[in-house]
């Protein structure tokens, strides 16, 4: 077990230093002029120059490469093209807020999607399964854009909670948490679908197994058989899912951030592209591929952890 | 006794599936009572309704299934009467099940004593009560390590073991009756012997009574007081064990025990009959006998009316038209067979030689192994094995699951790499690698799979499977290839039309006849058929064990057959190898396989092997422990760690030496071949009236 930990440990180091070159050719390729977006039109190419060997941009790619992943490692992330102001305090704030938002995201989705999941499961074909297939299906294809206005007018004019959910930037959790509810229901329903098919597909799996029928004719109540017999197997492949999009989740809600104005990665994203801010969007993009990739990581733990045909060997 | 209450009376059973908006029957009006204590075998093909009806008892149907009629009345109660919860009561206290593959039917994410546990907290136990007990009752089941079994999970255990843990699990309500659903049809016959001692021992202890339900006749003339012979969904006949081998009354019972190729019986001098044809579809109408299609006896009655169940005696129930005529001795069904199979001539001339071949599969190496540079360890499959087989000669190859056989065999096709040895054909060293092999050389070497299902192209018709190897390998023209089509399927008795049929639209011993005819099309030096008829049915199995002697007679192949059968390996070779752990024990002709000296491995072997004949005596050998490890196997003699004549020291350190008979059986032991001869009896002793010869 250790072994694979440390193997897993050793390829997550090298997909990050393959995607930091890569992130870092792309933004190389990124069309525009940085000078110019800072400098602006009108300035001469005497002062374009100067910025361009302040910034270091005369250096050979390479070069500037190693200085950037060199800087990069040792905390030094630099400062934003656009306001100049200190990134890595920047970026980890945001994280911060981020990771609150897919903690709780996942703390209201997750569940509820699994109860989802089971219980259509259990009424395989009936009313109840189809209600709840057909639901998730209609809340997963509409755009977050859409739900996301739509609980607006829902629960933050019936109910008051509020539609704005930009917090202070070192808001703590229950300080947050108000602000939280909208945006994590919205991103719930992204995820609700996904996961509650996932968790039907694999309860029906399992209890078309052998052992359920052990299960079944020791005597065992109905309910002992599923909670204990069947969702143990059955969510395996759920929970690595699960795992999974926890990364996603850190990262990749920039249009729910939009919409409810909250102050997470995915709104930083948008901001550092829209100013042509290749510094800062370059230490996002490394900061999503860590979570992405840690999140894979801890998926696969998991599993290997939950799962003993893994977990103790022959 | 007679007078004794049945525990089980099942009255006029049928049962169906619904299957689309049709609903067929898959029980047919069928009776059935089991006494306490009592043992009752059912057999029957698959298809026949066997599994059903074990699971009707146990009132554990799928949901699709529907009850039409009858009774099941269990310890005095309407069993189809019982709520869900009276029926989980009686699940805990009173009926329990044993299914097939015990790897499945164990949770893999629970402990083996926890899912012990669990069944024995619903009894009342506490927590603490439940642990120590199911130790108890695994060390019942004579497991030596029970503390340790306990904390494994399932996938850390043997299928001999995990098979123990389920026996343990339905003894742990006391039962008053077990239905066993093919409980060692997965496992190894070494591994079965020691099960089927372990039931009887415990129903006797119990007074338990068995529904054991197997296509094994073997299994149940030694288990089973009675018998019944399931066919189509109906009772063909029920009756004691005893006389229902000895004078079976209904043609299919005759049909079946003559099917199964005994110990000792060989295809030149006892060639099998099968039963023609194949099970009707489920839901055929029954106004009339359902055999009668396959029955030799058929009669004008027969396609008219469907026969009563007749009961000849007290004891015994039939379900045939002509039964009194059979009972009388004026018909049989037991048919001389009208083919002729010969042995091997003496002169033939060697087709395949292999010397010293060694497969093994190298292991991951873990970090520390690789750091500190210690050697690659591999799996070991085949050791150091030499062999030669001549032109028109069988070799039989007998082994247990794990002894390296089929290793051997895909070695010699070319689809497994050995790293030491040499293969030679017809004096010619064969290369290893299968795309270094010429077609020519391919057209050579043809092979038999086990399963049918997985050996023809699923988009191919049976005509394009058969003209394959013609065109790639033989180098024809499609036109030649497609003109030779009807004799092939001619050869395997396919009717002509067959050419133009999907795999998916035969039955599974047609498959195999198509795959066999494959294999024939390129008139191979060498054929090998790898457990060319474990996946069949009994009845199906002699037919397709006589078309290979067959076709190998009239083509002179060389062929080398590998199963885990010793029966049916003695059937059809003419040289046998016994194999374990990669290494081959024992070399004989097959004619003298069956007396002493043995290897003390092949002794224990036929003495596990159940004889179709409750009338035959066999000595109880049984094998300790487990099979180890082919990437450690032991020094000195492989057998050493099990063997019931360990003499030693010198079995651990040093390896055996082959020793020869005057007979030609050569024996890899350091027991002298006079001290076994002396000290071993014959592991089969015959009875005044083998079934065989009625």
């Amino acid at each position: 077990m250790t072994i694979y930990i440390l193997r897993r440990l050793a390829f997550l180091g090298l997909t990050l230093l393959l995607t930091s070159l890569l992130i870092f050719i792309i933004t190389q390729l990124l069309p525009g002029n940085v000078c110019r977006v800072i400098l602006g039109r009108e300035v001469g190419q005497a002062a374009l120059n100067a910025c361009r060997v302040d910034l270091g941009l005369d250096q050979p790619p390479y070069v500037r490469y190693l200085t950037w992943l060199g800087d990069f490692l040792r905390g030094d992330w630099g400062n934003s093209y656009s306001t100049d102001a200190e990134i890595r305090p920047l970026v980890t704030g945001r994280l911060g807020n981020s990771l609150m938002l897919a903690g709780f995201t996942m703390l209201v989705g997750v569940p509820v999607a699994v109860a989802l999941g089971v219980i259509a499961a259990l009424n395989e074909g009936r009313v109840l399964d189809n209600l709840i297939s057909v639901a998730a299906l209609a809340v997963v294809g509409l755009p977050e854009f859409v739900t996301g206005i739509f609980l607006i007018q829902i629960l933050a004019f019936r109910l008051g909670l509020p539609a704005n959910s930009s917090i202070r930037e070192s808001a703590g959790f229950f300080e947050a948490l108000p602000s939280l509810i909208l945006p994590a229901l919205t991103a719930t329903f992204v995820l609700l679908a996904y996961v509650a098919r996932l968790t039907r597909a694999g309860v029906l799996q399992e209890l078309k197994q052998a052992y359920v029928r052990t299960a079944e004719l020791k005597g065992l109540p109905r309910r002992t058989v599923i909670l204990k017999h069947v969702l143990r197997n059955a969510l395996l492949p759920t929970i690595t899912v699960v795992a999974i999009s926890f990364g996603w989740l850190i990262s990749g809600l920039v249009v729910i951030e939009n919409v409810f104005n909250y102050p997470g990665l995915g709104r930083l994203m948008v901001f550092a592209i829209t100013r042509r801010d290749l510094p800062l969007l370059q230490a996002i993009s490394l900061v999503a591929v860590l979570g992405f990739a840690l999140a894979n990581l801890a998926a696969d733990l998991l599993y290997a952890a939950l799962n003993p045909r893994i977990r103790v060997g022959q | 006794m007679a007078a004794q209450k049945p525990l089980l009376e099942i009255k006029d059973l049928t049962v169906s599936y619904r299957v689309g908006d049709r609903t067929l029957d898959a029980l047919q009006e069928v009776n059935l009572s089991i006494r306490p204590g009592q043992a009752v075998g059912l057999v029957g093909e698959s298809g026949s309704g066997k599994s059903t009806l074990a699971l009707a008892v146990m009132r554990y149907l799928p949901a699709n299934a529907l009850t039409r009629k009858g009774s099941i009345e269990f310890a005095g109660r309407e069993m189809l009467a019982l709520s869900q919860d009276e029926l989980r009561g009686l699940w805990r206290r009173e009926l329990a099940f044993v299914p097939q593959n015990p790897a499945t039917a164990l949770n893999p994410s629970m402990r083996a004593g926890e899912q012990l546990a669990e069944a024995l907290r619903l009894y009342g136990s506490t927590p603490e009560e439940a642990r120590a007990l199911s130790i108890d009752l695994l060390k019942q089941v004579r497991i030596a390590d029970a503390p340790r079994v306990a904390r494994d999970y399932p996938h850390q255990l043997s299928g001999g073991m995990q098979q123990r843990v389920m026996i343990a699990l339905a003894l742990s309500g006391r039962p008053k009756l077990l239905v066993l659903d093919e409980p060692t049809t997965a496992l190894d016959v070494t591994t079965e012997a020691v099960i089927l001692d372990l039931l009887r021992e415990a129903a006797a202890q119990q007074n338990t009574s068995m529904l054991y339900v197997t296509h094994n006749l073997g299994v149940v003339a030694k288990l089973s007081d009675r018998v019944a012979v399931l066919y189509a969904g109906e009772l063909a006949e029920d009756g004691p064990t005893q006389d229902l081998f000895r004078q079976p009354l209904h043609p299919y019972t005759r049909g079946l025990l003559d099917s199964v190729p005994r110990l000792g019986q060989r295809k030149d001098v006892k060639p099998l009959q099968g039963i023609e044809g194949a099970l009707p579809a489920l839901g055929a109408p029954i106004d009339a006998c359902v055999y009668a299609p396959r029955c030799p006896l058929a009669i004008e009655i027969c396609w008219q009316k469907r026969p009563a169940l007749d009961a000849p005696t007290a004891q015994r129930a039939v379900r045939c038209h002509r039964w009194p005529e059979i009972l009388a001795g004026e018909v049989s069904a037991n048919r001389e067979p009208t083919i002729r199979l010969k042995t091997a001539q003496r002169t033939a001339e060697p087709v395949l030689k292999v010397n010293n071949l060694e497969v093994d599969y190298p292991l991951p190496r873990s970090i520390n192994e690789f750091l500190s540079r210690a050697p690659r360890r591999a799996v070991q499959a085949v050791r150091t094995v030499s062999l030669v087989v001549n032109s028109g000669q069988t070799l039989g190859i007998v082994g247990e699951s794990g002894s390296g056989k089929t290793s051997l065999a895909r070695a010699l096709v070319g689809l497994a790499q050995p790293h030491a040895g040499q293969i030679e054909l017809l004096g010619l060293r064969l290369p290893v690698r299968l795309n270094q092999r010429s077609r020519e050389l391919l057209s050579h070497v043809q092979m038999v799979f086990q399963n049918p299902e997985e050996a023809l192209n699923p988009y191919l018709t049976v005509g394009e499977s058969l003209a394959r190897p013609l065109i790639r390998l033989s180098g024809q023209s499609a036109a030649e290839a497609r003109q030779r089509v009807p004799g092939l399927l001619a050869a395997v008795r396919l009717p002509a039309d067959y050419a133009g049929r999907y795999p998916g639209q035969l039955s599974g011993g047609e498959k195999q006849r198509a795959a066999i005819a494959r294999a024939f099309a390129s008139q191979p030096d060498l054929l090998l058929a790898d457990e060319p008829v474990s996946a069949l049915d009994v009845s199906v199995q002699a037919a397709i064990l006589n078309l290979l002697a067959e076709l190998q007679l009239e083509q002179q192949n060389a062929l080398l057959l590998i199963a885990h059968d010793i029966a049916v390996v003695g059937y059809l070779a003419d040289q046998i190898a016994v194999m374990y752990l990669g290494q081959f024990m024992q070399f004989s002709p097959a004619e003298t396989i069956f007396d002493p000296p043995y290897h003390p491995y092949t002794e224990a072997l036929l003495s596990a092997v159940p004889p179709p004949d409750p009338f035959v005596q066999q000595e109880q050998i049984r094998l300790e422990g487990e099979l180890p490890s082919a990437v450690d196997p032991p020094t000195g003699c492989p057998f050493h760690t099990r063997c019931p004549r360990f003499l030693g020291d010198i079995c651990v350190n040093e390896l055996p030496p082959w020793r020869e008979t005057k007979d030609g059986k050569r024996i890899f032991c350091h027991i002298p071949l006079e001290e076994l001869e002396r000290t071993q009896e014959p592991v089969l002793l015959f009875g005044a009236k083998p079934a065989g010869e009625l």
